[in-house]
């Protein structure tokens, strides 16, 4: 029960720079609502995931409905409605990709770090997921990690290149 | 001999600053048409080269440009197209990487010939890197004070910006992209009306793709005559191929317009991987209609592969060997497109949902003959009977593949398992 009330406590609210950020966003529209897609990315920049209360924060903000701004968030793949972890795994397996092998760059995912797709490890180190083209299948198989691509990915690279991460 | 001209510079690091841009020409297209051409002459120069569309379609530019209404009070707006999200293409990222401020250029120049002074870039969210890159060529063309009010005297003013996108394949389709960019949910709009009369906050609106607008800075450099000289003269220009799947050089070639197929797939990308043979090929993105061995014999352009019950689409070219399991590829294409129909119209909800279903019982060996006969019929349920094309795209690929490979389904069927133990 403490923790709830510290959760509650603690309102949500744009760093200086964000806030900055935000009325720039917002003069490049004739109406408030069109930033909402520009908001939302910098709002999961700076709170790392998009909740509740940083939908109602939003939404103030924007002077939009709370129900509009949950809508665009649960339409659209790239916001995280849970934290993601620290890495987080996108691995393309549309066709070309899975022409190249990125099955096995999955199944070498779940292996290694023991977590299905959409699941994140419980240190909160790693999440995967699997997602659709991501524009760059000249170079397939791509895995993109946080916003990052890495091209033409085999197993042996990814073993190597996750031992990196800290 | 032709020379690539989109892609040219894209290997050097510089080439997205400004200063290096402009010391290659850049910008002088968009100060020559400001400073003495009028929007319709601009139009009338685009409509000359007849550039066609690279998005998908293939529509001519210029005759796009007319129809937006030459006088009304409402703001006009110009948005180029970088959701690139089609399976197979990957060729607008190559510009928004390499060649920013071609991309910026073509976009103003645009703006300029609708008489539009706000013009949005909107990329999708996974390109992160190119969204930073076309800010920072915006930021760079503000301070050499090629955009905001006044421009270099000429009394035209004109703010571009980036918009992104967050993960939606359906935000490709313009009016998807207008409804992403107004804040909401990427759900296309019946048409008409179309974007040229009521688009963007309902004012009159022109979507182009990236490739598209590149070309115009090129256009208007060199003379519609140039621009058509390369390629068939009804849909002539440079034009970016992607080459993808199982070829042993994949990637973007720049080509004439018209490049055969099968000189891209054996000369520019090296032929098969792995010395395999060929099973099929898909020319122009996940959507369009399959290709056998025989037919690759083709000259790449919208008219060309129309003839021959295909299309150009995106120019993506997907190459799969003879080991490649045809229903599990056509079961992949089928995830994505029930993963990506937005939802709004049943057809396309529903077909897409069966198709992968029944299409996965076909994979695994549970199916009967019969249902392969359902997976066609439920294809032309969908196709020609929803808001936008997405449902046309899911089952084009069904239609085509079946018309093409029927066999391997059967194969499938009777077998009562992958012969090929495909695991795409
Ligand atoms: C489902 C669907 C997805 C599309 N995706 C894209 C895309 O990612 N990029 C693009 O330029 N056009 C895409 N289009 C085509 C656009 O609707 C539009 O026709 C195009 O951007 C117009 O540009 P153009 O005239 O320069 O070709 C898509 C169309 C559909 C139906
Ligand atoms: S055809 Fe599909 S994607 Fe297009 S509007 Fe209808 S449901 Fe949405
Ligand atoms: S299919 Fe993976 S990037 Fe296009």
């Amino acid at each position: 029960m403490a923790k709830q009330a510290t959760e509650t406590e603690k309102a949500v609210e744009f760093s200086e720079a964000g806030q900055k950020e935000l009325q720039a966003l917002l003069a490049r529209y004739p109406d408030k609502r069109a930033a909402l897609l520009m908001v939302l990315h910098l709002a999961q920049r700076e709170f790392g995931w998009i909740s509740q209360d940083v939908m109602k924060y939003i939404a103030e903000q924007l002077e939009l409905p709370y129900g509009d701004v949950y809508d665009a968030v649960s339409f659209y793949t790239m916001f995280h409605t849970r934290p993601p972890g620290k890495y987080h795994l996108q691995v393309c397996h549309t066709l070309s990709c899975a022409l190249r092998g990125a099955h096995q760059i999955c199944q070498h995912i779940e292996e290694k770090l023991g977590i299905k797709e959409g699941e994140v490890t419980p240190d909160g180190k790693f999440s995967f997921v699997k997602v659709e083209c991501l524009g760059s299948c000249g170079t397939a198989p791509v895995v993109q990690i946080n916003e990052d691509y890495h091209e033409n990915m085999t197993v042996e690279k990814l073993e190597q290149f996750l031992k990196t991460l800290k | 001999m032709f020379e690539p001209v989109l892609t040219k510079d894209i290997q050097i690091p510089e080439s997205q600053e400004i200063d290096y841009y402009l010391s290659r020409g850049g910008y002088e297209a968009f100060q020559k048409v400001i400073k003495s051409m009028t929007p319709d002459e601009v139009i009338e120069e685009v409509k000359a080269s007849n550039l066609r569309g690279r998005g998908g379609a293939g529509f001519p530019t210029g005759m796009k440009w007319n129809f937006v209404p030459k006088n009304t009070d409402k703001p006009h707006y110009m948005v180029n197209n970088a959701d690139e999200s089609e399976p197979g293409t990957f060729k607008d990222r190559l510009l928004l990487n390499g060649n920013p401020h071609l991309v910026l250029e073509g976009t103003m120049i645009g703006a300029f010939a609708i008489r539009a002074n706000v013009a949005y870039i909107y990329i999708r969210g996974e390109f992160a890197r190119e969204a930073r890159i076309m800010e920072k060529a915006i930021a760079q063309a503000y301070e050499k004070g090629f955009l905001g009010k006044n421009i270099l005297g000429t009394g035209y003013d004109l703010d571009v910006y980036v918009h992104r996108g967050a993960g939606a394949y359906i935000c490709g389709e313009e009016t998807g992209l207008l409804e992403s960019l107004e804040g909401k949910r990427g759900w296309p709009r019946i048409k008409p009306p179309f974007p040229a009369l009521e688009g963007l906050f309902r004012c009159p609106t022109i979507v182009n793709n990236v490739e598209t607008l590149s070309c115009v800075p090129l256009i208007i450099n060199r003379g519609a005559d140039w621009f058509k000289s390369i390629g068939p003269e009804r849909s002539p220009g440079p034009k970016l191929f992607c080459l993808s799947g199982q070829v042993k050089n994949p990637g973007v070639f720049e080509l004439p317009m018209g490049t055969n197929l099968k000189e891209i797939i054996y000369e520019h990308g090296g032929g098969l991987l792995n010395g395999k043979g060929l099973k099929a090929v898909i020319p122009g993105g996940s959507s369009v209609p399959i290709l056998r061995p025989e037919e690759i014999d083709v000259s790449m352009d919208f008219d060309s592969l129309a003839q021959i019950g295909s299309m150009l689409g995106s120019a993506g070219i997907i190459v799969m060997d003879e080991g490649t399991c045809l229903v599990d590829a056509l079961l992949n294409i089928a995830h994505f497109y029930r993963h990506e129909s937005c939802g709004q119209c049943t057809p396309c909800r529903e077909g897409t949902y069966w198709a992968e279903q029944v299409l996965r019982k076909i994979e695994h060996g549970q199916a009967s003959e019969k249902d392969i006969d359902m997976l066609e019929e439920m294809a032309r349920h969908i196709n020609f009977r929803t808001i936008c094309p997405l449902g046309d795209a899911a089952a084009m690929p069904i239609m085509s593949f079946l018309k093409k490979f029927r066999d391997e389904f059967v194969q499938h069927v009777r077998a009562g398992a992958c012969p090929l133990n495909s695991q795409l």
